[in-house]
């Protein structure tokens, strides 16, 4: 099957080539079957791509040895779910991934155009352009990462999944990432085409505001996915780190949303045509920058996959497409202008250009700061890097201004506001914004300048929301007489964009009060506690009730054979809040003695987690093996032959003989506020991005000879 | 076995690829035309959506109804104008 | 004022205000970062109670626990080069020995104190060296 799998590879790479030739010829000579052939090469090599992507996961399922992939990174003992999801773990199989949903998604959308007849100029350079990133993804993947390279003698069995892989979410994490990546080059794709054929016009940006949305929302599920990962399933407690390969994922994401607004702009009055073409072309750059950081090890970071084979390739790749973006715009300026300017300070238009030089300046920082051993290296010759601390400190403030424009932005009309109508309009939410600081203040929440605006700036822009509704709602039956559960479903469906894009407004304001409440009033304590012992973790009483162990009774299915835990009581003022049970899952290391094995490998953190909508109990524990360590030395000595069963109970006697008599275990125990606000946050956005992005019923529109008044309002009628 | 799938693979590929090559062609509009058409029809949604957004706007009690009447006397001229374009382009066929 | 000075005007602010926030981020990075140092190079010159980041391997047989504390040495890729750091915090689960570890360090003495929780472990990479296909 591995030969099957490697002559898709290269077919598909024979179909890319052909399909940036086919797509360009029939555009320049102007022979629409050609264009078409070019089109239909993109659905056969996605074909192809699925083939292999399928016989590769097969290998991994099917446990087939005789791929070098499924040695590395899986095993007999791997569970279903985590085999079939292993074939990205790999360098090789997250290439495959790249260009499968990279042909996926290319010929979705592209089918689509096709049927609806838009966009007929640009879709065959667009084509030529994705089949361009396919081809060089096959490339790679065929000369560089091969996922279908066998062994001559397959062993018997592979080196297992890395066990902090082991969790669901982990597994859906790359696939979602990557949809966000892959998708933000359609719209890059479509800009360039845009550019070669001069027609930057309004049924471009509607379709690549389209195309950025989807891809927006598959990256943003992706990063809050990873953030939840790191919180649930590491043993330090946090979720977001400034780590490269995160930011990595956050910079398209940032320039993508501040697209998602500028392209309004565009839309409604025909300006800022090179700013948004330059922030589409910025956001499919970054995109591919994204992937190459992650897949590189150019810098330090936990991610760092080793194997910079790929690094020049990938280099030569996005020099390639930042030139060529830039030559573009600069060629295409003449047809760029914008048609009209910007009328009023006061206009939904300012706002929105706030809105996105705040984006744009975040995006730069995040960049600085990532990039920022490189720079030095460049400019000192020492490679320096910046933590935590630096991003903090510039993050914050402008977080804080964005949702403060958040709020401002739906309250504000277009074109012009009325400056009466807009103070009578902030009133409420302004005095909202003011008073949640101050009582919470009064409450006796301790003073921090920063995470009190937060909350009074996010109470501001959640008022403004209901506000939205209410008004919009009250509206609705002033016009229709409609009950109000009935007048608010008609006013969402037939303003999905604005009233979705309130929800996701709303999202976003509970997901950074979270993140500032948690990060700003958490208490936390590293402690080593003997069974018996107490201690005080933010007005909590954590006492260490007894350890506990378990052998090869895998409930929690993540393939350790051994675990040791605690259970841990948890009190406030006597009275019994939660029982908190972190464990430490150990996976056997083949390379060592028969008993020491199972305590040498891989060690991961079960979290103890009581998850509330005020506040997370969380705690890990590094219990201390090292007397286990010792005496399972000794039954090395004395039993060298012991089979695998001895072995096992041998060390499963350990592990009771730790529980019974444990030696103090080092604790972590955090009491952070509000940190379940990040994840609903998070799930109020999603659902607002599903409501903007669900597709409007299609309405036959006919036309008469009529005047024109009133085709307008026929056409109003209809729309 | 992998040859044989492999040469199959490579049949159906070619027949998809060119087929659309072999086929008798069918008269399409230029693409050069139907973008102008697709532009303006574009602009005209999101003209109407305009006058949609800022009558909604004065409802919600955003806009004084004295700056409502301006901007839309002004939306709805330039989307006629859109409509004048739109029929001029599409010639008169309908 | 006609509008075309008032654009401009506010061009201008706008061009002011990136500059300044520019000019403040790389001023700042410059000096709130710490350099990246591999063992050898602290061996050769670490200025006592300045930070450094310390890359490099955890030496083998040289990981010990002292009351709360995880002692350790880091060794160099390129050679045998290493040096003891003294760690209180969060060890990452992938934390063992022969894996490549990052930490901040501030030399105390003869020993290098990390700075807490910041011990991070690569994932370990199961990728083999590049294939010749």
């Amino acid at each position: 099957m591995a030969i099957l799998g490697r002559a898709c590879l290269i077919i598909a790479l024979g179909l890319a080539v052909y399909g940036a030739a086919a797509s360009i010829y029939g555009a320049r000579a102007r022979k629409p079957a050609w264009v078409e052939s070019g089109r239909r090469a993109v659905y056969a090599m996605s074909g192809v791509v699925t083939i292999a992507f399928a016989i590769l996961i097969a290998a991994f399922i099917r446990s087939d040895f005789s791929f070098g992939v499924v040695v590395d990174h899986s095993s007999t003992t791997t569970p279903l779910f985590y085999r079939a999801t292993a074939a990205w773990s790999s360098q090789e199989g997250s290439l495959l991934l790249w260009v499968f949903l990279l042909s996926a998604w290319s010929s979705l959308i592209l089918f689509v155009l096709a049927r609806k007849g838009k966009l007929r100029e640009i879709a065959p350079y667009a084509t030529a352009v994705l089949c361009g990133l396919g081809g060089f993804f096959l490339f790679c993947s065929i000369f560089l990462a091969n996922p279908f390279t066998t062994l001559a003698n397959p062993p018997l069995e592979g080196a297992g999944l890395n066990p902090l892989l082991r969790y669901p979410s982990m597994m859906i994490h790359p696939p979602a990432l990557y949809s966000g990546y892959t998708l933000f080059t359609v719209p890059f794709a479509f800009a360039i085409g845009a550019l070669i054929t001069g027609r930057l016009d309004a049924s471009w940006i509607t379709s690549t505001r389209r195309f950025a949305l989807a891809a927006w929302f598959f990256l943003g599920l992706g990063i809050l996915l990873g953030a939840r990962w790191s919180y649930s399933e590491l043993g330090w407690g946090g979720y977001w780190a400034w780590d490269p390969v995160e930011n990595a994922s956050l910079m398209p994401w940032l320039v993508g949303t501040a697209f998602l607004h500028s392209a309004m702009i565009q839309e409604k009055r025909g300006m800022l045509k090179v700013w948004n073409v330059s922030l589409v072309l910025a956001a499919g750059v970054l995109a591919v920058l994204g992937t190459f950081l992650v897949r590189s090890g150019i810098l330090d970071s936990i991610h760092a996959f080793g194997a910079s084979t790929l690094g020049v390739p990938f280099i030569l790749l996005i020099a390639t497409m930042a030139a060529a973006s830039i030559g573009l715009v600069i060629w295409r300026r003449p047809s760029l202008r914008s048609e009209h300017r910007l009328d009023s300070l006061f206009s939904r238009e300012s706002i929105f250009l706030l809105n996105n030089l705040v984006l744009v300046g975040l995006c730069f920082v995040v960049f600085w700061g990532t990039f920022f051993p490189l720079i030095s290296e460049a400019v000192t010759g020492d490679k320096a890097s910046v933590g935590p601390p630096w991003f903090d400190r510039y993050t914050v403030p402008l977080a804080l201004i964005l949702v403060l424009l958040s709020g401002i932005g739906p309250v504000i009309a277009w074109r012009r506001a009325t400056v009466s109508k807009l103070a009578r309009y902030l009133a409420i939410p302004l005095a909202v914004g003011v008073a949640v600081p101050l009582v919470l203040l009064g409450l006796g929440v301790s003073y921090h300048l920063e995470a009190l605006l937060m909350f009074g700036i996010g109470a501001f822009a959640l008022t403004v929301v209901a506000q939205e509704f209410v008004r919009g709602a009250g509206a609705r039956r002033a016009m229709t007489g409609d009950p109000p559960p009935a007048a608010l479903l008609a006013l969402v469906r037939r303003n999905r964009r604005r009233y979705g894009g309130y929800v996701v407004h709303a999202g976003m304001a509970v997901l950074f009060i979270g993140v500032a409440a948690s990060s700003t009033f958490h208490h936390q304590r590293d402690v080593r506690l003997s069974p018996g012992q107490t201690t005080k973790v933010g007005g909590y009483d954590v006492r260490y009730q007894k350890a506990t162990f378990n052998v090869a009774d895998d409930h929690r299915n993540t393939g350790a054979l051994i675990s040791l835990g605690a259970v841990l009581d948890v009190s406030k003022g006597g009275k019994h809040v939660a029982t908190l049970n972190p464990s430490r899952g150990y996976y056997p290391d083949l390379s060592q003695g028969p008993v020491s094995r199972f305590y040498q490998g891989e060690s991961t953190s079960e979290v103890g987690l009581q998850a509330g909508l005020r506040r997370d109990l969380w705690t890990a524990v590094e219990p201390d093996t090292s007397r286990i360590d010792r005496l399972a030395a000794e039954a090395d000595r004395k039993f060298p032959d012991a089979s695998p069963r001895l072995s096992l109970f041998i060390a499963g006697t350990l592990a009771a003989g730790y529980a019974r008599n444990p030696p103090p275990a080092t604790f972590r125990v955090i009491d952070s506020p509000l940190v379940t606000w990040i994840w609903l946050g998070g799930l109020i956005v999603v659902a607002g991005a599903l409501i903007a992005l669900w597709p409007v019923g299609l309405r036959a529109r006919r036309t008469a000879p009529v005047g024109y008044g009133a085709r307008v309002a026929r056409e109003l009628g209809r729309a | 076995m992998d040859f044989l799938l492999v040469l199959v693979v490579l049949a159906v590929v070619a027949v998809v690829v060119a087929w659309p090559l072999y086929r008798v062609a069918r008269p399409t509009p230029g693409a050069g035309e139907r973008s102008e058409v697709e532009a303006l029809e574009a602009a005209r949604d999101a003209k109407l959506r305009e006058i949609r957004d800022s009558e909604l706007d004065y409802r919600t009690g955003k806009l004084s109804e004295e700056d409502w009447r301006t901007i839309d006397a002004q939306l709805r001229a330039e989307a006629a104008d859109i409509l004048r374009q739109l029929d001029r382009v599409k010639g008169p066929e309908e | 004022m006609d509008p075309s000075r008032k654009r401009k005007i506010r061009l201008v602010v706008a061009l002011a205000a990136a500059v300044v926030l520019a000019s403040a981020l790389v001023y700042t990075s410059f000096s709130a970062s710490s350099e990246a140092k591999s063992p050898s190079q602290l061996v050769a010159g670490a200025q006592p109670g300045q930070s450094y980041e310390l890359t490099g391997k955890v030496a083998h047989g040289s990981v010990r626990r002292e009351g709360g504390a995880l002692l350790f040495r880091v060794q160099d890729r390129a050679d045998t080069t290493s040096v003891p750091v003294r760690y209180v915090g969060a060890v990452p689960d992938p934390f063992r020995e022969g894996r490549e570890v990052i930490v901040d360090v501030r030399k105390q003495g003869p020993m290098f104190v990390g700075e807490k929780d910041s011990l991070v472990t690569k994932c370990p990479s199961k990728f083999k060296a590049a294939h010749s296909t």
